[in-house]
């Protein structure tokens, strides 16, 4: 039944674009949160079990041999929950017809891509639905076409581009080296220990065309472009997930469950991670854009889960998962809070929109919720999963890299207090009073990001229990 | 030797040609040509299934996808392409030069070693590569033209802002 993760968002794009006048963007619209809600749901019920059979008669066409394991239901979940919002956001964002039924169309063959990425058990299917989900996301982002946001698309696709190009030829290494581009295979070869050489030559390209599609410095220079000039929804989505799953997941599945890595290995993710992390919240200090700020936050709280992959023991690879999982909501209401700005005010510039933000009580309380997340505060959930991350790192001797992370968190606070202050907590005699023009698409996607931060904060030992110390198949 | 010699700076020209010209018809065709003599190599190197895809998807379906976007957009005035013409020569002038220089560099010092292909990876039957081993990656084909399709309705089939 898994593959259906695959199959019914395909087919639903399929019908959606059968010749009948009633399949309008309104229905398109209700389906799509039916199909999300429902995969969000379905995930909850975390059997593996009630996944993995299904009927004799249905195993004879559903021939997909795919890979299912807890991390795949938290990645299926983040999935569902992101794509979700960013529907709900287009929604009040995008306003003709037409572009509206493109983007639904366009978000079904990201999600399929998605889907499909965290299910496969090949590399080289793997690379195909990355490649799915890229060029989705490619005309999604030009969506508007204005022309930075076509500049910012621009630069995504060319050194996206180069990343294919690492990775295929890795591909073709890895088929020379193991015969077989399986997950298994791959596994088995490394534990051979044959043709070493041309395995971590093999992992080296890889591990460049990775660097790229997770933007991690010094490959993010498509990062704060592709972020800050697309479309709102859009923003949502490659902020929140996207590059998350076709960049991070990919890391963290096959570096932490197929390659058997050297220590030189580990050393160079550890450091690409640490300088992403100040790099990122340095810049983050001089933007003026509140989503290019978000931007280069992105790419710094990126940074802290490829040092924990690149630490590589369980307790980092927990902190690693629990960060993807945080930041995946917390960025994303992080973004929609940007959107409700933009929409009210018609600018995300801080020098425009100073002090006005206190006319959005919703906005102001849900992104203080985000940003104190981020920067990891307790109670919140970006508390715990920073706090796995700079523990392992002690554990494993690594201070340097953990006193730097830790450091760094109040790099995070200081650039995000500054933000919050100069858009909400000022106040402007200028301010106009009234209404606060946010759709309710919007503030029920703030609402329910920041439930969700604030819940699994909470919620931490209750959840540790029944869901995240089911990953030790993964992490021993 | 001679034939693959002259295979591949037929091949380096004609990649050249197609980033270098200004016309995107002529860059289609070049690309359609680089691949209809990557093809040939291929089927030189022992790979004629290779080399079927690559000039029938490649040569073939790329370009007639690619000649129909181009149908859509707007051909340029004759001053603006004398312009466009001169400032994209000026641009990638340097671009034969790095491939020349680059292509003696590799001559000269890379050495690769002979590696071959392990058995389990020679099978010859394309039936069973395609329908036994590799039909996830069909689904992924037929899924990432879909998107192209909806790439070409986003950008030329809606009006411009």
């Amino acid at each position: 039944m898994v593959v259906l993760f695959i199959l019914i968002p395909f087919v639903l794009l399929l019908v959606l674009n059968l010749p009948f006048k009633f399949l309008n963007a309104r229905i398109a619209f209700w389906l799509s949160v039916v199909l999300f809600s429902t995969q969000a749901l379905f995930v909850l019920i975390n059997s593996l079990f009630a996944w993995s059979n299904y009927p004799a008669v249905l195993g004879q066409f559903l021939i997909f041999k795919l890979w299912l394991d807890p991390l795949a239901f938290i990645m299926l979940f983040t999935i569902a929950i992101v794509v979700l919002v960013s529907l709900l956001v287009a929604r009040s964002t995008i306003t003709t017809e037409k572009r509206s039924f493109n983007f639904i169309n366009l978000l079904l063959v990201a999600l399929t891509g998605m889907n499909a990425t965290v299910l496969v058990a090949d590399i080289f299917s793997l690379y195909v639905f990355v490649e799915i989900t890229a060029v989705a996301v490619f005309v999604l982002m030009a969506i508007e076409k204005n022309k930075f946001a076509i500049e910012g698309t621009f630069k995504y696709l060319v050194l996206s581009m180069f990343a294919s190009v690492f990775i295929l030829t890795s591909i073709a290494f890895f088929i020379l080296a193991c015969g077989d581009l399986s997950f298994s295979e791959i596994h088995n070869a490394f534990l051979a220990n044959s043709n070493i050489i041309l395995l971590n030559f093999a992992i080296g390209l890889f591990l460049c065309g990775l660097f790229i599609k997770c933007g991690v410095v010094p490959f993010h220079g498509w990062v704060p472009d592709a972020y800050s000039e697309a479309q709102s929804a859009v923003s949502v989505l490659l902020a929140g997930i996207v590059t998350k799953i076709t960049g991070i997941y990919v890391l963290m599945r096959l570096f932490s469950s197929v390659f058997v890595l050297k220590g030189s290995f580990h050393n160079l993710i550890m450091l690409i991670g640490v300088i992403s992390i100040v790099f990122a919240a340095l810049a983050a200090f001089r933007q003026d854009n509140i989503k290019r700020m978000l931007s280069y936050s992105s790419i710094s709280q990126v940074g802290y889960i490829v040092l924990a992959i690149g630490c590589g023991t369980p307790l980092a690879i927990l902190g690693a998962i629990l960060h993807f999982f945080n930041h995946a909501i917390f960025k994303s209401l992080l973004f929609v809070n940007a959107a409700a700005l933009e929409k009210k005010f018609g600018s995300t510039d801080m020098s425009i929109i100073t002090g006005l933000g206190s006319q959005l009580p919703v906005t102001s309380v849900t992104s203080l919720v985000g940003l104190l997340s981020t920067a990891g505060i307790p109670p919140l959930s970006g508390f715990w999963s920073k706090l796995i991350i700079i523990i392992a790192l002690f554990n494993a001797q690594q201070f340097t890299y953990g006193w730097i992370a830790l450091l760094a968190s109040v790099l995070t606070l200081a650039y995000f207090l500054f933000m919050e202050r100069n858009i909400f907590l000022i106040k402007t005699e200028t301010a106009p009073e009234g209404s606060d023009g946010v759709p309710f698409g919007i503030k029920f996607c703030e609402i329910l990001l920041a439930a969700i931060t604030i819940g699994v904060g909470l919620g931490f030992p209750f959840i540790l229990n029944s869901q995240i110390l089911q990953l030790k198949g993964l992490l021993y | 030797m001679a034939i693959d010699l002259i295979l591949l700076s037929a091949l380096l020209l004609s990649a050249i040609w197609t980033v270098m010209t200004i016309r995107l018809v002529h860059s289609v065709v070049g690309l359609a040509l680089t691949s209809a003599i990557l093809a040939a190599i291929i089927y030189r190197l022992d790979s004629p299934l290779a080399a079927v895809f690559e000039l029938s998807v490649c040569s073939g379906l790329i370009s007639v996808i690619f000649i129909t976007t181009v149908s859509f957009t707007q051909r340029i005035s004759k001053e603006r392409f004398i312009v466009r013409r001169k400032e994209r020569l000026l641009r990638f002038l340097y671009l034969p030069f790095i491939v020349i220089i680059a292509g003696l560099l590799l001559v000269r010092y890379l050495r690769i070693p002979q590696f071959s292909l392990p058995l389990s990876a020679q099978v010859t039957d394309v039936r069973l590569v395609l329908w036994n081993m590799r039909h996830l990656d069909l689904l992924g084909q037929a899924i990432i033209i879909i998107a192209g399709v909806f790439g070409v309705v986003v950008f030329f089939k809606e009006p411009n802002k």
